[in-house]
């Protein structure tokens, strides 16, 4: 694996740290199976591309994608608590819907920004290498969301979230609204799915309505290899999992795929992912069998 | 002061399955007042119970507590007037939290909550304090998940937190039911001294008619939904379990007489 390759991995695995962490709050805190980031992803990106495309300044097209990305998610948290229909099910529907949308953002399947200024363009040229500078930006932004993040769920308000998704008879007892919580619990996973996806496209240079194909997956496989090698003890140790995770995640693949003797393809990384967190999924037990 | 008024509970209206669970139960309880229910299966103690915590909504007449109309609405809504203990100890508090994260989100029972951290130092401060009045060594333990404690500190935990927010009633639902002898005794010692130290209205739920005549100032006794007998005062202290469960017997062979009328 060349150095650009490593790198090029790195910054990778730091944009979907952000899924990583959306998915921690919907499958972890909350306890909510959603598969709606598979949408709110390329939303994030599409979002994203087409106000930059249309001059938006890139932070506040960010911005937006972040709330395109709040909004998807209350529309499966409104299918979920207010229509009743099961939490998987309520998050397909969102996710199948979001396709169609993407579609209708950016007007045809593809958006490129080449030539475009994003919010990384000021930090080019400043000595470092532009290989260097993607993963730098992006993991500055990792590590303010993840702060952020957990000092949200160490407060009051992030302890009512986690109550609901833990023991929601008590926390309606301790006075929580478990359906606002889940409201907007969705909404902040969510949201901080879809600024995977405009940091995505802004990296990258492009949106593509394809893109969020297994976003799930990757986000998964991110918080199951954090836990698996940080264990999930206190809070901040089964964040930095996450991002850790998600940084090994794209690391692992990348070896993979370029170790030649496996005969390992581009086209073969989903079956790579699949095995992948099989294993990650696996090992914990495994370990805890011998013990 | 809480107030049941002609409270009636209908489970399944209109379907060949209905039952009445509770049938026009009149209960007004004076502030600082503590008051045992006992009953068999099937009498009516937990919708008695669900009624005034919110988890179950009347079907027709009004509920009150601490001056206001709190009928229909929900758990979460009045949570702020009715604290509770639960039967299973691990409804009562949060497994994957730790004891301090618990004590945390029942301190501020009813409250807002705002995205200030959730423990400060003088909060933890004040919860260690509180926990070492169980004497059970737990006040070391603070950082602990919840799920690691027995189920006897978990329903003592369960007590504390209870009392950390004000509230207008303490339901107790059979808080002691699934411990051995030993630790529900502890438990219902704790429970008086909880009680009659911050002097609160109190509903105990209990399947012990022992438990019943020991704690309080008032027993009452439901059958089939409705209360049948409601003793305070000297009539209480003269009464023996022996007595409470002549009287149980008496009363349901008196239903069972009466089915056997309908039938025949």
């Amino acid at each position: 694996m060349s150095l650009i390759a490593f790198w090029g991995a790195v910054e990778l695995g730091l944009v979907y740290a952000f899924v990583a962490l959306g998915v921690y709050l919907a499958f972890r805190v909350l306890d909510f199976p959603d598969l709606t980031v598979d949408g709110s992803f390329p939303l994030g990106a599409a979002v994203t591309a087409v106000l930059i495309v249309a001059g938006v300044n890139p932070w506040l097209a960010a911005l937006v994608a972040m709330l395109a990305g709040a909004t998807a998610g209350v529309v499966t948290a409104m299918l979920n608590v207010r229509f009743r229909i099961l939490n998987l099910l309520a998050s397909i529907l969102t996710m199948i819907a979001l396709f169609s949308v993407n579609l209708r953002v950016m007007g045809k399947p593809n958006v490129a920004l080449i030539n475009a200024d994003t919010m990384i363009s000021p930090f080019f040229g400043l000595g470092l290498r532009d290989y260097l500078v993607r993963p730098l930006f992006v993991g500055v932004l990792a590590v303010i969301a993840l702060i952020l993040v957990w000092r949200f769920l160490e407060s009051d308000a992030g302890l009512a979230m986690r109550a609901t998704g833990a023991n929601a008879r008590m926390a309606r007892a301790q006075g929580v609204n478990t359906d606002r919580q889940i409201y907007l619990g969705m909404a902040l996973s969510n949201a901080l799915v879809a600024l995977g996806g405009a940091l995505f496209a802004q990296t990258n240079g492009f949106a593509d309505v394809t893109s969020g194909i297994g976003t799930i997956v990757v986000g998964l496989a991110a918080v199951i290899i954090g836990e698996t090698l940080f264990g999930a003890r206190t809070l901040l140790f089964a964040l930095i999992g996450c991002v850790i995770g998600s940084i090994l995640y794209r690391i692992a693949i990348q070896l993979a795929l370029s170790i030649d003797g496996i005969g390992l393809q581009a086209s073969d990384l989903n079956f790579v992912t699949a095995v992948l967190v099989t294993v990650a999924l696996v090992l914990p037990r495994l370990r805890k069998g011998r013990a | 002061m809480i107030s049941l008024d002609t409270i009636e509970v209908v489970f399944g209206r209109g379907t060949p399955l209905e039952k009445k669970a509770l049938n026009g139960v009149n209960l007004t309880i004076e502030e600082g007042s503590f008051v045992t229910v006992i009953g068999s299966n099937g009498a009516g103690k937990s919708t008695l119970l669900g009624v005034l915590a919110g988890d179950v909504i009347a079907t027709s007449g009004k509920v009150t507590i601490g001056s206001e109309d709190v009928t229909r609405k929900a758990t979460a809504a009045r949570a702020s007037r009715v604290a509770r203990v639960f039967q299973d100890p691990l409804t009562g508090s949060c497994g994957a939290l730790t004891i301090e994260e618990n004590l945390a989100l029942a301190a501020r029972r009813g409250e807002r909550r705002g995205l200030s951290s959730a423990l400060g130092s003088s909060r933890r401060a004040a919860f260690r304090e509180r926990i070492a009045e169980l004497n059970l060594g737990l006040e070391n333990r603070l950082g602990d998940k919840m799920n690691l404690l027995s189920g006897g500190q978990r329903q003592a935990v369960s007590l504390i937190m209870a009392t950390l927010a004000g509230s207008d009633v303490l339901l107790l639902d059979e808080h002691t039911a699934a411990l051995d002898p030993g630790m529900a005794e502890f438990i219902m010692n704790l429970t008086q001294r909880v009680v009659s130290s911050r002097k609160l209205t109190t509903l105990m739920v209990t399947h012990s008619m022992r438990q019943a005549l020991d704690y309080g100032d008032r027993t009452v006794m439901l059958h089939g939904g409705e209360i049948v007998l409601d003793v305070a005062g000297d009539s209480r202290k003269d009464l023996s379990v022996e007595d409470l469960i002549a009287m149980f017997r008496r009363i349901r062979g008196q239903t069972i007489d009466d089915d056997a009328l309908l039938i025949g």
